[in-house]
């Protein structure tokens, strides 16, 4: 404990160098501007950003992009409830109740939770990193393909189960997620399906084309096709910037469950931060008292998600730290620019480079306190925004939204694309399909495949490796259980049905 | 007499615009040159592109910039890497992959890389290693070879994605060895060697930038380097020769190429640059820190690489071949 005490206060010295804590916020300022501005992602954002740090002192240098990392997170969040628009895979689950407030007129509360509620999960986990992070590490280890596997079929039935309409209709749209990520290249033989030949699908449809298409562009045409005066963003008058004494009390329990699930979630290499967002939002709503109310704007459904995905983001850093091995795009670039500093990233930088590990971990914490010391007053430009008449504002969000797409691979065709899925995504909400489970499935489609195949491989084409292995076999097991749940109420409605009948 | 003065400026103009050609010869370079990675920054190829176009920069007086383009093993950068204009200011950092193994892996690649490009010259190395489990029972290379041909059912064997250095060397390994293991294909070194590491998977061969430190740090085991001399880096590990396997040479050369018709004074310029780049003490020293592997000076500039690109195309064409069409 008082090692850990004395390391925490190394660390801290470390990070309140005025350098470090300049370098700290100009990495949360850009990362707030990357989340918020659609297309451009934190992964292009740090790549593009990485020469400027070659002059940069090391620690000083990884600061600064570790800041970037998780501004994006608390940016992404703004958009997803101002305009209902995901900037980030982990924040599409915030625009379903986070959104929905900001029409109640309350987006204010909305932004400023989710601000609340990821400062807090990214204390604690700034803690957890701290002091778990070797056991923690080991934990990621345990997860092999097919523990992957099942997480992630878990985690689609979670995308299912936070549909607030039809469950049947929730399912159609994962399972044409699923279908849409098969587009692009095989892994294992770089074969192309469903490409048509057509250069720009080699990779797949991008995240973000889909994500911009079914939530930006198709939003603007349904309100556009609204008569002029029900077009407004904000439906009733807007009720103070700040969250109630009630709002923080009643999100409490979401923060608290987020932060849990956030944390564990976060450290599993792939998926970690996007299954822990949908996961929280789907945990808080199965327990509520009034299920009904998420999807219409109760502020635990914006909470627990954000809380989770700055939880995770915070505790991904974990393999990387401990292990040396990246757990996402993000981390690799990170290793890639240690290396390029001439830190060998590892099980030994713990012991040989304490600066480094410690002043990183209390950066972290640093950085939390200034993103939300920033965004917290920025919620009222955020609120005075919605307030622009939507004559000016949707052509100015299909800009934004057409210079973001175009900015990530210098690609026409990929606005082209989003244009598309802007139409489709007209048409799904018309008959009452929800966009959000199938961006879910899209983005776990490729996960869930990569590690079936890889765990099949390894079991020799013995599927039974699934249940027999005990952690494989209890997230599916928790994932039948719940879908169960979620056709029940449907099953019991077809037999009352029946009954009257 | 502004007629006059119209056409003198017009001659003036006019030879002016006919010497072009020469300003960009005699001029280069007059702005910055791109350098097309065909991985993902942070890699062991971008590191290396970075630290020596650094060092170029400060020589040629114009910035050089890394721009990665990912996708298919590194062949769509060398694509477009190609049908770049040949005016030096686009190169690449092409590697063993793109420019040698690329050819027999992908039957309908747009590019032949010894007559598509011109070679500028190698850049440095990064060896590859024989790596296996933490738990795994052999304790060195002699003992691995056998248990690897007696367990060959059961072995699982990693590697990063069809055409990665770590895919094509192992095809090299085992079939100096003489066997077929089960390979799972991995999105990358990271989540391969997530797998090594918490032992869901058996061996694998991968380049030292990406392994150094788990070595060091004891959580997974080095069998071999396939270098003729140990590492300055992992001075314990053992090369292929002297643990008994001499026939694996494996180490992922990086270079940098040019399109074809660049002039040759452009690339003598660029290869006089990276010359010293080599040459240059820090510069060497960041390299050898990460375990590279330095071209002395009969390895370096145009005509080696040409002849190291046609021979190791030769190399690894029929050992790709022989692994079949999914392996």
């Amino acid at each position: 404990m008082s090692e850990l005490l004395s390391n925490l206060l190394l660390g801290f010295q470390v990070a309140s160098n005025p350098y470090n804590v300049l370098f700290c916020l100009i990495g949360a300022l850009v990362g707030t501007l990357v989340g918020v501005l659609p297309g451009i992602g934190t992964v292009a954002t740090i790549a593009m950003l990485l020469p400027i740090t070659f002059g940069l002192p090391p620690v000083g240098a990884l600061i600064m992009l570790a800041g970037i990392y998780y501004g994006a997170q608390y940016g992404g969040s703004t958009t997803s409830v101002l305009v209902n628009i995901p900037g980030e895979a982990t924040s599409v689950v915030t625009c379903l109740d986070g959104h929905q407030m900001a029409r109640q007129g309350r987006a204010g509360a909305a932004l400023s939770i989710a601000a609340i509620g990821s400062f807090f999960a990214g204390c604690v986990s700034t803690v957890l990193v701290a002091a778990l992070g070797g056991p923690l590490t080991s934990l990621a280890l345990l997860f092999g393909p097919a523990e992957y596997f099942s997480l992630m079929v878990l985690g689609l039935i979670f995308a299912v189960v936070l549909a607030k309409g039809s469950v049947l209709k929730a399912i159609a749209m994962v399972l044409t997620g699923l279908l849409l990520s098969m587009v692009g290249s095989d892994l294992e033989t770089g074969a192309g399906r469903m490409t048509f030949d057509v250069a720009e699908l080699a990779d797949g449809i991008g995240f973000t084309n889909i994500a911009l298409g079914l939530f930006g562009f198709a939003e603007i045409i349904r309100n556009l096709e609204l008569p002029a005066e029900s077009r407004e963003i904000v439906k009733a008058k807007v009720t103070g910037l700040m969250p109630t004494r009630k709002d923080l009390i009643d999100s409490s329990g979401a923060i608290a469950r987020g932060t849990v699930l956030g944390s564990i979630l976060g450290i599993l290499p792939g998926g970690g931060a996007v299954i822990a967002s949908f996961a929280a939002y789907t945990f808080v709503k199965r327990i509520a008292n009034v299920p009904s109310r998420f999807g219409n704007g109760a502020i635990q459904g914006g909470a627990a998600p954000e809380s989770a995905n700055n939880a995770a983001a915070q505790t991904a850093f974990i393999p990387l730290l401990t292990l040396g091995i990246p757990p996402n795009a993000v981390m690799a670039l990170m290793v890639g620019a240690m290396t390029i500093h001439g830190i060998v990233p590892g099980p030994q930088v713990m012991t040989k480079q304490p600066e480094l590990f410690w002043g990183m971990i209390a950066s972290m914490w640093l950085g939390n306190l200034m993103l939300v010391i920033i965004n917290l007053p920025l919620v009222g430009v955020w609120v005075t925004l919605l307030r622009v008449p939507y004559r000016l504002l949707y052509p100015a969000i299909v800009v934004f939204c057409c210079i973001g797409i175009y900015s990530i691979n210098n690609s026409p065709t990929d606005v082209v694309i989003s244009a598309l899925f802007g139409v489709i995504g007209f048409w799904l909400v018309k008959h009452d399909f929800e966009p959000a489970p199938l961006l879910l499935g899209f983005v776990l489609g490729p996960l869930m495949e990569e590690n079936l195949r890889r765990a099949m491989l390894i079991a020799r084409g013995d599927a039974t490796v699934f249940f027999t292995r005990p952690i494989s076999g209890t997230l599916l097991a928790i994932a039948i259980f719940l879908l169960l749940l979620a056709a029940l109420p449907m099953i019991r409605k077809r037999r009352e049905e029946v009954f009257v009948e | 007499m502004f007629k006059l003065l119209f056409r003198a400026l017009a001659a003036v103009l006019a030879l002016g615009l006919a010497s072009a050609p020469a300003w960009a010869q005699s001029d280069y370079p007059r702005r910055t040159i791109t350098v097309i990675v065909p991985f993902a920054a942070g890699g062991p190829t971008d590191v290396v592109a970075r630290i020596v176009g650094e060092h170029m920069s400060r020589t040629l007086g114009q910035q050089l910039i890394v721009e990665n383009v990912v996708g298919a093993a590194g062949t769509t950068a060398s694509t477009r890497a190609m049908r770049a204009n040949p005016d030096g200011y686009t190169i690449e950092m092409g590697h063993m992959g793109t420019h040698a193994a690329s050819v027999a892996l992908y039957p309908n690649l747009a590019y032949k890389p010894d007559v598509d490009f011109e070679p500028i010259g190698m850049a440095a190395g990064t060896p590859v290693l024989i790596l296996g489990k933490k738990d795994l029972p052999p304790k060195d290379l002699k003992e691995f070879i056998p248990y690897v041909k007696a367990n060959v059912q059961k072995l699982n064997q990693a590697h990063a994605g069809v055409g990665s250095v770590s895919h094509v060397t192992c095809l090299l390994f085992n079939s100096i060895v003489g066997v077929k293991p089960t390979a799972v294909p991995f999105n990358g070194t990271g989540p391969a060697m997530n797998a090594l590491v918490g032992g869901q998977v058996d061996y694998m061969c991968d380049q030292i930038v990406n392994v150094v430190s788990q070595v060091q740090g004891g959580t997974i085991k080095a069998f071999a380097i396939g270098t003729a001399e140990r590492n300055l880096a992992l001075p314990n590990v053992p090369t292929a020769k002297e643990a008994g396997l001499p026939e694996f040479q494996a180490s992922a050369w990086n270079a940098l190429f040019a399109p074809k018709g660049t002039p040759k004074p452009i690339l003598d310029k660029l290869t006089a640059a990276l010359d010293k780049a080599l040459d240059d003490d820090n510069t060497r020293k960041r390299l050898l820190e990460l375990g590279s592997d330095l071209p002395d000076k009969a390895r370096r500039g145009q005509q080696p690489l040409a002849a190291l690109v046609k021979s190791e195309i030769a190399r690894w064409t029929p050992i790709i071949q022989a692994a079949g069409p999914i392996n």
